[in-house]
């Protein structure tokens, strides 16, 4: 009998952590994980809801986040080997085209 | 046993994101992260998701992350990233990260006690989950089709090298 809440604040802690990853790691393939860290946050946080709520949809909803996130993860990939391919490098501060 | 359980689950967790962020090497992130989302889904066991828990573990930990060792593989950095030379965005992020944790932390608190507790009925058994997938969310169901086959050809398209002519 564990109180919905404890997963709750772990849920925000895992987002927090995400974002500290996004921020502090300067290749886009972590940062691109550092992503998919703050979406399992979001999925535990429905899921601990669904769980207080006492109804099934909250799941679904994190069913369809998952499927998301895998296309989400299939074009970005695609995108950071286009990068590659063109800068031969995949560090952020290297992708400064707009800076001028 | 329940909670002894998810402390655990918990640490590990946060112990693998906390690796991710520390590591160096590219695809040590990428084990660390199966990892916490290894954990991650038995913490969605706990909650009586078994089937979203199989799904997590299938999909998170196995076919993206395996997309994820495959572009490490490609990409191939042997002489790594080097670290970043300006501190500030450092302590900027952690300032940041403070910020947001306190600001979440303050939205939820007076939430977190009502929540009430794991137990009691059962809510997802993978039939209950499937019935609502094609009654309830049917059109959500089919949308999501459409866009992963948007994406496989958005990504086909886009790595594909041009035939030289």
């Amino acid at each position: 009998m564990i109180p919905v809440g404890y997963f709750f604040s772990l849920s925000i802690v895992l987002f927090v952590l995400g974002i500290i990853g996004f921020f502090v790691k300067r290749d886009l393939i972590t940062m691109f994980m550092a992503v998919e860290v703050m979406l399992n946050a979001a999925n535990l946080a429905f899921i601990a809801l669904a769980k207080a709520a006492g109804s099934p949809a909250g799941q679904v909803i994190v069913f369809f986040v998952i499927t998301v996130a895998a296309a989400e993860a299939a074009v970005g990939l695609a995108i950071i080997l286009l990068v590659f391919r063109q800068k031969k490098s995949i560090k952020a501060e290297d992708m400064r085209l707009m800076k001028g | 046993m329940g909670i002894f359980l998810f402390f655990l689950l918990a640490i590990l967790c946060v112990g693998g994101v906390l690796g991710m962020i520390l590591s160096k090497n590219q695809a040590h992130n990428a084990l660390f992260l199966v990892f916490a989302f290894a954990c991650l889904g038995g913490l969605f066991g706990l909650l009586d998701a078994p089937f979203i828990a199989a799904v997590q573990i299938i999909i998170y930990a196995g076919a993206i992350m395996v997309l994820f060792i495959f572009v490490i593989m490609m990409v191939n950095l042997e002489q790594g990233i080097s670290p970043e030379k300006k501190k500030w965005t450092l302590g900027l992020s952690a300032v940041l990260a403070v910020f947001l944790l306190v600001e979440l932390g303050l939205a939820v608190r007076g939430m977190l006690g009502s929540l009430g507790r794991t137990g009691g009925p059962s809510i997802g058994s993978p039939t209950e989950l499937g019935r609502l997938l094609f009654t309830d969310y049917l059109y959500p169901f089919e949308i999501t089709s459409v866009l992963i086959i948007a994406a496989l050809v958005g990504a086909i398209v886009l790595v594909k090298k041009k035939e030289k002519e």
